[in-house]
């Protein structure tokens, strides 16, 4: 069954699944297309300072003047692009990762869940930072010399970096899931039939595997978009004019103040991520107890 | 089991010397130099400042009397905070940030178990639905819009708790719960899903049919074996509490070690920077470790590999 049919037709039973699923679409069209239609530019600066939601700014707007609703929307941008693309490194390094380490096994597989097990004892998220600020300039570089923005390479340290801290759990379940395959009757069959391993990997394990790949990618996207968030909100993920919602729920708690509270700043970003977390979540959690062999009964 | 315990510790240390020399040449690679402030120093005065601190000549140098100071245990001096080394900043910061970690790690495991529990008896009763959409929320709430509205709700609106700060007992509860929340709901999310594997099991029915009261069973039996995956979850907790405690150490101005860490990250500390990067590794394995000696102690089953 194809990887997208199979999602289809476990989100089509359950109609929570389907609005959490079209929250998420509507997120993201809104950041991609909708963006165009507030009236205003996610970076331009007016006089119209820190006012309270009205008919002219629907979210209000931040320090510099600039409307809530458009940043919000352009963070929604960043954030969600992070994710996506990170999740889609943490995929092909986790899923290739395990199917060799399962496939090939023995030694093999033992050295490499060894090293699984090394990273998941350290600090990945504290390393990232260490990477980000430390390369940022020799991308920033890079990125000139293509002719792109150098403010965008703490963007593309964040797609990498942030992938490669997420792979560790992809790669440990496909390898269950490949140990149990490759004792299948039809890998045996395609063996004797002289199939190459690369075949029987990517024709016929890959297939097999495409539900717990899509349940686990689901439930990535939502742990880096927190990290994207989490690093950004301490000054080490994108950088301005580039806003994502950690950054814009940074600027809204620096400018909390007794006397007056900017509820505006903090609740609409901070609340529209954690609406689209929390959809992500409950998709990968439905998703998993329809897809995953080990949930099913 | 001594000699797989000493061989684990014996394993860690090219791990951290990996990671330690990664950060050490990572930071030193960097154009640039950490002394360099917004107002203009003349080159001289940095070259001499580099020579100071052991900065000057090639990287590799650096890098070997880097080493050779880590080996006898000085992790070098600060360049940001002046006249402190970085030894005096971790011994003064790192009790603070393992005084407000292990609190949360404590109310996690204590909430998150009690509500799983709770949870897992009341199966697909209200109960158990609302507590399970709390764990989801606890899960997708990031701490640091979190925090903030707890202060505007606790400590500006009602007054009952102060804003922020450090020393004084009601002063660390704000951001011990902030900072246990998601942790909270990940062990609750475990223990429900735990217990009512083991609740299906023979040896339960069998202390039930042997008519102990479902107290007994639930806390005497079905939790003894279902705590095992919150074991197995207690070394990526410690983690996320780790990593957690930077941000809410960040918003709650508590002197941990958290914002040092940072700050020097994006100041390319190269002394800062690895010397923290070495002890939080260091915890974190040796934290680890602790975790399956605990697990092979319950659980005598698994081998200790």
């Amino acid at each position: 069954m194809k990887p997208l049919h199979q999602f289809y037709l476990v989100v089509k039973r359950d109609t929570f699944l389907v609005a959490c699923a079209l929250f998420l679409l509507l997120v993201a069209s809104l950041a991609i297309v909708g963006i165009h239609y507030t009236g205003y530019s996610y970076n331009e600066i007016s006089d119209a300072s820190l006012l309270e939601p009205s008919h002219a700014h629907w979210f209000g707007t931040d320090v510099n003047g600039r409307d809530l609703l458009t940043r919000t929307l352009f963070g929604a941008r960043i954030s969600l692009l992070v994710a996506a693309v990170g999740t889609l490194v943490s995929l092909t390094i986790g899923v290739t990762y395990g199917m060799i380490s399962g496939y090939v096994g023995g030694r093999v597989d033992n050295i490499m869940m060894r090293v699984v097990e090394i990273i998941y004892s350290l600090p990945t998220l504290v390393l990232v930072i260490v990477m980000v600020t430390s390369l940022e300039d020799h991308v920033a570089g890079l990125l000139k010399n293509v002719g792109l923005p150098g403010n965008y390479s703490r963007m593309v340290l964040l797609f990498l970096f942030l992938g490669l801290t997420q792979w560790l759990t992809m790669a440990r379940i496909i390898r269950g899931q490949v140990l149990v395959l490759k004792q299948q009757p039809f890998v045996q069959a395609s063996l004797a039939l002289g199939q190459s391993h690369a075949r029987i990997l990517w024709q016929h394990l890959l297939p097999n595997l495409s539900g717990i790949i899509i349940v686990y990618l689901t439930l990535t996207i939502p742990s880096i978009m927190l990290d994207e968030s989490f690093l950004s909100f301490l000054g080490v993920g994108v950088q301005a004019p580039l806003a994502s919602w950690g950054t814009l729920v940074s600027d809204a708690v620096f400018s909390i103040n007794p006397i007056k509270l900017y509820w505006w700043m903090l609740i609409f970003p901070g609340g529209l991520m954690t609406l689209t977390l929390l959809a992500l979540n409950f998709l990968g959690d439905g998703l998993r107890d329809a897809l995953d062999p080990r949930v099913r009964k | 089991m001594n000699a797989i315990i000493i061989r684990r510790l014996i394993q860690a240390i090219p791990v951290l010397f990996i990671v330690v020399s990664l950060t050490f040449l990572l930071v030193r690679s960097a154009p640039g130099s950490p002394f360099s402030t917004e107002k203009k120093i003349p080159p001289e005065i940095i070259a001499e400042l580099e020579k100071q601190y052991d900065l000057n000549g090639t990287i590799l140098h650096q890098y070997r009397q880097y080493m050779g100071k880590v080996a006898h245990g000085d992790l070098g001096p600060s360049i940001r905070y002046l006249n402190r080394s970085v030894n005096e900043i971790i011994m003064q910061t790192l009790p603070v940030s393992m005084v407000l970690g292990s609190l949360a790690y404590v109310l996690a495991l204590f909430f998150g178990i009690t509500l799983g529990g709770l949870a897992a008896i009341r199966h697909n009763q209200l109960g158990d639905r609302f507590i399970m959409l709390l764990a989801l929320l606890g899960i997708s709430v990031p701490s640091f819009v979190l925090a903030p509205i707890m202060v505007m709700l606790f400590a500006i609106k009602l007054h009952l708790l102060p804003v922020a700060g450090w020393g004084s007992p009601d002063q660390i509860i704000l951001p011990a719960i902030c900072l246990s929340i998601p942790f909270t709901a990940a062990i609750a999310r475990l223990t429900r899903g735990s217990l009512l594997e083991v609740l299906k099991l023979d040896f339960i029915r069998t202390a039930r049919a042997k008519g102990l009261s479902e107290n007994t069973v639930l806390f005497r039996h079905a939790l003894k074996v279902a705590i095992l995956p919150i074991i197995g979850y207690s070394g990526p907790a410690a983690a996320g509490i780790l990593t957690g405690s930077i941000v809410i150490e960040t918003l709650f101005g508590i002197p941990g070690i958290g914002p040092f860490f940072v700050n020097s990250a994006l100041n390319r500390d190269p002394f800062m920077t690895s010397g923290v990067v070495l002890v939080f590794s260091s915890f974190l394995i040796l934290f680890n470790l602790l975790a399956d000696i605990l697990y092979f102690v319950v659980d005598r089953r698994v081998k200790m590999e």
